[in-house]
């Protein structure tokens, strides 16, 4: 299309923020439904048919609520985390393609951006915990450094064996790589790499833990630390702390389905597009809820334990053994 | 396909933020008196430095910045920054040692802009090249193993060396207190 860059500039900061705000919303509705359906319950029912209208009304609530901020804490870095949590996020779906033709960029650099965005993310809740002047903030902040610092290494290597498998750092090359099947798909790409879903496995893990997902939900642990960093923040600044946590679920799991299940390529190899990549993707943040409401919060030092001891040799191993299949064949 | 109305304007616009973050962002770190804010200068700083680079046509370069300085660096500067007493005020210096290091300091730097300054105006600007597209895998590995080969031996080296540092300082640092 021969949009000007500033339209399509413009163009694509609405279509994500909107998708961001009504991703976010409905996937609280999806949550709760879901928690409500594991624990034998119904959930949200009163507002509209099957409580669907409750996030509509869960956000008039935030949005009327005074945005309080603590006589003692940091004004200043108080009010600027919950924006720096959330633009991290909107810059890493630029690079996202949704389709074949639907991506706001496409840059050689795709999945460095990615990164390079994704990990402004911990300084930004870190500023919120210790701005807060909470202890129970600040111990959620320290927590959340030695978390995201543990898992970004084995979430790195992992990422490093996939590209020496595709070569490319496009994602948009990454998908048109694997068109054709979902034998094609890199989960499934075995002759690269015999250990290729051991590799989605521990990408996996590491997005829960980047994310701060229950069972790797140590910042907010809420039976320990009240809401972790997000203890003093009222009406829709922590609102935006929730939509940040979802709009960043939302890019690991676009990615997971750029990197691993083939983008927008449809698993038969015919009639690929934009729903193939929301089915995709829905399904894994699916998978996301569905280990929340499953699996207990772990200690914090197990979580630490579970990275340096195992996920971190092992994906080494994994590094290892594609570059020398590679070199080899 | 006609060009955009006023996009000079903008593009100037948008440098002029990169060189505000980057001087307001050193200023910020220089001048805060609390140690987080400082390390929050230092952020903005390496952000208005990313859109410099990206303003070079360096997109890999500002991308580096970005993960490195911002998402590794000053994160570890904060996490130190939180083992250390919580906002405390600095230990006054005399103002004798004051003088001597800020003077000491003030010379160093002013030599070193005085060179840098010999160095712009003496020599002609080499004319910047575009990269907008270089930053590919291939491309990256070559630079890596031929024309850089050295120093990223050499930074490895380094790197060597400081992660056997803090396992000494790791070791030793329980036990004698």
């Amino acid at each position: 299309m021969n949009v000007p860059e500033p339209y399509r500039l413009l163009l694509y900061l609405v279509g994500t923020l909107a998708f961001v705000g009504l991703n976010a919303a409905y996937l609280v509705w999806v949550e709760r439904k879901g928690a409500a359906r594991f624990q034998r319950r119904p959930g949200p029912t009163e507002v509209g048919p099957a409580g669907l209208l409750q996030p509509i009304a869960d956000a008039l609530k935030l949005l009327s609520k005074q945005v309080l901020v603590p006589p003692e804490a940091d004004r200043l870095l108080f009010r600027l985390a919950p924006l720096l949590v959330l633009m991290p996020a909107l810059m890493c779906l630029a690079t996202i393609p949704f389709s074949a033709a639907l991506g706001a960029r496409d840059l050689n650099l795709g999945l460095v951006m990615v990164f390079a965005f994704g990990s402004i993310n911990v300084l930004a809740i870190m500023l919120g915990g210790w701005a807060s002047r909470n202890k129970y903030s600040i111990i959620s902040a320290a927590r959340i450094v030695s978390q995201n610092v543990a898992y970004e290494i084995p979430m790195l290597l992992v990422v490093i064996t996939l590209l020496m498998v595709t070569g490319t750092m496009n994602l948009r090359e990454i998908v048109e790589q694997q068109a054709g099947g979902f034998w094609h798909w890199h989960i499934l790409r075995l002759t690269a790499n015999p250990l290729m879903p051991v590799t989605f496995l521990i990408f996996f893990i590491c997005l829960l833990a980047e994310t701060n997902r229950a069972p790797f939900d140590m910042a907010e642990a809420e039976s320990e630390l009240v809401a972790g960093a997000f203890t003093e923040y009222a009406g829709m600044s922590f609102g935006v702390f929730f939509m940040a946590e979802y709009a960043n679920v939302l890019v690991g799991c676009s990615l997971a389905t750029v990197l691993f299940f083939g983008g927008w390529q449809s698993p038969v190899g015919v009639g690929s597009g934009l729903l193939w990549f929301l089915l995709k993707l829905y399904l894994l943040i699916f998978l996301v809820v569905w280990v929340r409401w499953t699996f207990p919060r772990t200690q914090f030092y197990r979580l630490l334990n579970l990275s340096w001891t195992l996920l971190i040799p092992v994906s080494l191993g994994i590094l290892l053994l594609t570059a020398g299949l590679l070199k080899v064949f | 396909m006609k060009p955009f109305p006023a996009a000079d304007l903008l593009v100037l616009g948008v440098f002029a933020v990169a060189v505000l973050l980057t001087v307001a962002g050193a200023l910020i770190a220089v001048l805060s008196t609390r140690l987080i804010r400082s390390v929050c200068g230092l952020a903005l700083t390496c952000f208005g430095l990313a859109l410099l680079y990206y303003f070079l046509h360096s997109p890999f370069l500002a991308l580096m910045e970005i993960l490195i300085y911002v998402g590794a660096i000053c994160v570890t500067i904060i996490f130190a920054v939180m083992l250390a007493e919580p906002d405390e005020a600095p230990a006054q210096e005399s103002r004798g040692a004051a003088f001597l290091w800020g003077g000491l300091a003030l010379v160093v730097s002013g030599a070193v802009f005085w060179a840098l300054v010999q160095l712009g105006w003496g020599h002609a600007w080499a004319a910047p090249t575009s990269r907008a597209n270089a930053g590919t895998v291939h491309d990256l590995g070559v630079a890596l193993l031929t024309t850089y080969s050295l120093a990223f031996e050499l930074i490895s080296l380094v790197l060597l060396a400081a992660i056997l540092g803090a396992l000494v300082i790791a070791h030793h640092g329980r036990s004698k207190s």
